[in-house]
């Protein structure tokens, strides 16, 4: 008898913990699945009037858009360059950080700050550092370089890496600093015990507890570099030099015309290179995550 | 020298080292604070060059080229004057910008304590499942999202109810160009959960078993025991929500056709070009919600985070 209502207790137990999945799992599919799905849809026809289905026609005018390709090369090198920058960088403060120096904690405000200063009110000061007669020419020309119009040059990909590194190192430096912190120190003893080196040290011992907060890192840096587009408004607006012309802004014009079917294609075809990324990330979490829990 | 004279000499060259590129991370905010107590006199005088290709017929600036200054010749409060007394404009979009964020984050971290409590306790396979496909949502970025999100503003109707004595009418609206369209999508993104379920699971088991013998149903389970372990990574997660709502700039472009809905985040680029000597000023009342979060949260920030490592975890 007992057992019978144990068992009960335990099924009415699950059913609360199942109830509250409930709220979230009907938003998702209301606001983000099932409209997906109409997406995809939206991808194969040739438009929501006639709804004649045309294969992946949409998808091959997609890439005779220049604007498109242009959008995606754009994004796509900003975020070869800028999220691994942005890894490397910030593991290498950490790092350096993860020592007994005075201000420690100071540092790491400072560091910490660009994360909670909205872009907008910045950005005055973004422009002013990178006009044509900015504070960055002029220290160019002090010392007898020339100038560069940052904005409307083909190094304007180096004004928002440089933001971008700005706004993330920051954070990401802050997980580091605590995964390192969280490395059995007994380890790090019996390694210097045995002669290992501070290199041999941090690529063989440190690196492998450090590899699910590398993993992590890099998802959030991956995430926000696709948000560079705010800095990237925010600086030059609608319509930016060509370099600087992100897959936001093409969404934004495309948005504009009302273009269905370009849109649609462009967002799944997004999301297909994303699942292949998430895809490449989880493989190599298997293969670096088994042997340290962290 | 010895091992210890090196490593002291490394230590001193690491912390000036840290030392200037921590001040190089402040400077951004640092400077525009101080601007934002120059006359708007002293700011064109400085950075009048920077309008000069926008307003190219009348030239009425004293230097052409642009001077970052640190510290204003005359301190002022006129910019914060203006902007708080003499241009609503900056208050109705300040307002919109909390109107905005303050619901999205609120309810969404309501959203991720009930499902991340969901998903941690009695895991299966469906559980599993779903919260696979939160991750996947979760790093599709608004290029993706926006475009289901703007087709569920333009094709769901919510009504709207007017109350007058006792009569109730309901007039049905269309979710695009309302708050609607961005608040709605904003509650239900997964990316609270994704960091709550992974701090929730790590809660041990036999806490939970302790409270069961104490008599303690499910409810009290979550707000007496995962709720209180949780606190830290709440209040971390609730001001990274509310940072990231707060910067917005996509999502009222594409959903909120009225630019007097826009947030002020939005709003912001376009004085730029215009009030330039407010600018500094609004840029500078922008951040105090943020600025004020992060001195009360900042350990939080710090030690709320500690477990977050790997994707699936």
């Amino acid at each position: 008898m007992k057992r019978l209502r144990d068992q009960c207790g335990r099924r009415g137990e699950r059913i609360f913990s199942d109830l509250c999945l409930l709220p979230s799992v009907i938003g998702v599919l209301v606001f983000f699945l099932i409209p997906f799905g109409i997406v995809i849809y939206y991808s194969l026809i040739n438009n929501p009037v006639m709804h004649e289905f045309v294969g992946l026609a949409n998808y091959k005018k997609l890439f005779t858009t220049v604007a498109f390709l242009r959008a995606a090369k754009n994004t796509a090198v900003f975020s070869l360059v800028s999220v691994p920058l942005a890894l490397v960088l910030s593991l290498g403060l950490a790092v350096l950080l993860d020592r007994n120096i005075p201000g420690r904690s100071v540092f790491r405000t400072f560091f910490l700050s660009p994360l909670m200063v909205p872009t907008a009110s910045v950005v005055l000061v973004w422009q002013v550092l990178f006009h044509t007669h900015g504070t960055l020419n002029q220290i160019i020309e002090h010392f007898g370089g020339t100038g560069i119009d940052w904005m409307k040059s083909s190094h304007g990909q180096l004004i928002i890496i440089m933001m971008f590194l700005w706004k993330n190192i920051g954070y990401n430096m802050i997980l580091f600093m605590s995964a390192l912190a969280g490395i059995p120190r007994d380890i790090i003893e019996v390694a210097e015990l045995e002669g290992a080196g501070k290199w041999y040290q941090f690529f063989h011992i440190k690196l492998r507890y450090l590899s699910p907060t590398i993993l992590f890192v890099l998802i959030l840096s991956l995430i926000n570099s696709f948000k560079i587009f705010r800095e990237v408004y925010l600086l030059t607006g609608d319509y930016p030099f060509d370099k600087m012309y992100m897959l936001q802004h093409f969404m934004n014009n495309t948005f504009n015309s009302l273009d269905y079917q370009k849109l649609s294609a462009a967002a799944v075809l997004f999301s297909l290179v994303m699942i292949v990324i998430i895809a490449i990330l989880l493989i190599a979490e298997n293969i670096f995550g088994k042997d340290v829990e962290g | 020298m010895t091992r210890k004279q090196k490593t002291r000499l490394f230590n001193t060259f690491v912390t000036i080292f840290a030392a200037f590129a921590a001040v190089m991370f402040l400077m951004p905010t640092v400077l525009t604070i101080a601007n934002s107590f120059m006359t708007s006199s002293e700011i064109s005088a400085n950075y009048g060059a920077m309008l000069s290709n926008m307003t190219e017929d009348n030239k009425t600036y004293i230097s052409d080229g642009v001077n970052l200054k640190f510290i204003p010749d005359k301190v002022t409060f006129d910019q914060y004057k203006a902007v708080l007394f003499k241009s609503p404009d900056y208050l109705l979009k300040f307002w919109n910008s909390v109107m905005l964020t303050v619901p999205i984050t609120f309810f969404q971290l309501l959203i991720a304590i009930l499902t991340s409590y969901g998903l941690s306790r009695y895991p299966g396979k469906i559980k599993g499942m779903i919260f696979f496909t939160y991750i996947i949502l979760m790093i599709m970025p608004y290029q993706v999202t926006l475009v289901p999100n703007f087709l569920v503003a333009e094709k769901l109707n919510l009504f709207r109810l007017h109350f007058e004595g006792f009569h109730i009418t309901a007039e049905k609206f269309q979710l695009l160009n309302t708050r609607w369209a961005i608040i709605l999508p904003g509650i239900f993104s997964p990316f609270s959960i994704f960091l709550l379920t992974k701090v929730m699971r790590r809660i041990p088991v036999s806490y939970v078993e302790a409270a069961k013998l104490d008599g303690a149903g499910e409810f009290q389970i979550l707000t007496r025991i995962y709720l209180p372990l949780c606190k830290g990574a709440l209040v971390s997660i609730a001001m990274l929500v509310f940072i990231d709502y707060w910067n917005m700039v996509e999502q009222p472009l594409v959903l909120l056709k009225d630019s007097a809905m826009h947030p002020l985040s939005v709003f912001l680029s376009q004085i730029n070009t215009g009030d330039i000597g407010l600018a500094f000023a609004v840029g500078v009342v922008y951040m105090v919600p943020t600025i004020l979060m992060f001195l009360y949260g900042e350990d939080y920030l710090v030690e709320g985070m500690t477990y977050s490592g790997g994707i699936k975890g």
